[in-house]
């Protein structure tokens, strides 16, 4: 199931590991098969994010870099 | 759409509490495991080993952390200033203080300027501190297991750490562990 609603998490500012963290927070809050969005500025998250997407099985369905800004966008799984 | 721009995690709904580490019931696929033992009271031991730990457990990896020796101290409640029963184990808290906002760097720690000077950075650089590290582990999972031998022999008592910590253990749990898990690191 596949729903409109982006939950936002907004990890602009935090350094390595809070965004990941944060975002695995607001995770388990969702259900399954829904969207979350993060925004970031850590530049190890480019890296981080992939990795932790193929570590938990969420899926990485976006990503983009807007002015230092990383966009992601993570399906549950 | 418009979004606003919020922290998910303060707005999301209150859903009921799940397992942290749920065991994963598709295929055969069996849990990764960490197991990381913190032997050090030190700064720049004890925070790479929160770091670690807390995205082990944010990245669904069931992570256990053996805590030993020198390690123990940082994991006694804040309001515990002397610790111990007799003199020399009091002497101890004295020489390394207690509690998770106290850790001294390993090198470079002159008297306290380097910890000082590295706070002053962490919050230039929003880094999350030692403190901010262990409540996420703690909340997320992670299970820190006290030495029975460390704890007896610098005279710690089960109320004297913090709360979220596992029932004591000794070196046969932390090789049982060690050993049965994807990856252990000594730090």
């Amino acid at each position: 199931m596949t729903t409109q609603t982006l939950t936002l998490v907004d990890a602009r500012g935090l350094s390595c590991p809070m965004p990941i963290v944060k975002t695995a927070q607001a995770m388990k809050a969702i259900p399954s098969g829904t969207l979350l969005e993060v925004l970031a500025t850590d530049p190890g998250s480019l890296k981080d994010f992939a990795a932790w997407s193929r570590t938990t099985g969420n899926e990485l369905v976006e990503q983009s870099v807007d002015e230092g800004v990383y966009r992601f966008v993570l399906r549950r799984k | 759409m418009t979004l606003t721009i919020e922290p998910a995690v303060e707005t999301a709904p209150v859903r009921l509490p799940e397992p942290e580490i749920a065991p994963q019931t598709d295929g055969a696929a069996k849990t990764k495991e960490l197991v990381i033992v913190n032997w050090s009271g030190e700064l720049d031991r004890v925070w790479p080993v929160l770091i670690l730990s807390s995205t082990a457990a944010a990245s669904g990896v069931r992570c256990r952390v053996f805590v030993t020796f020198w390690g123990l101290l940082p994991f006694v409640k804040d309001q515990k200033r002397i610790v111990g029963e007799n003199w020399m184990q009091k002497m101890l808290a004295l020489m390394q203080r207690p509690g998770i906002d106290h850790l001294k760097l390993s090198k470079m720690n002159f008297f306290g300027m380097g910890p000082w000077m590295m706070g002053v950075l962490r919050q230039k650089y929003n880094v999350a501190s030692p403190r901010e590290l262990l409540e996420a582990a703690t909340a997320m999972g992670v299970e820190f297991i006290p030495c029975q031998m460390t704890m007896d022999m610098f005279g710690l008592k089960r109320e004297d750490l913090i709360d979220e910590m596992g029932e004591p253990a000794g070196a046969a749990t932390a090789i049982e562990i060690m050993t049965e898990a994807d990856a252990s690191l000594f730090i």
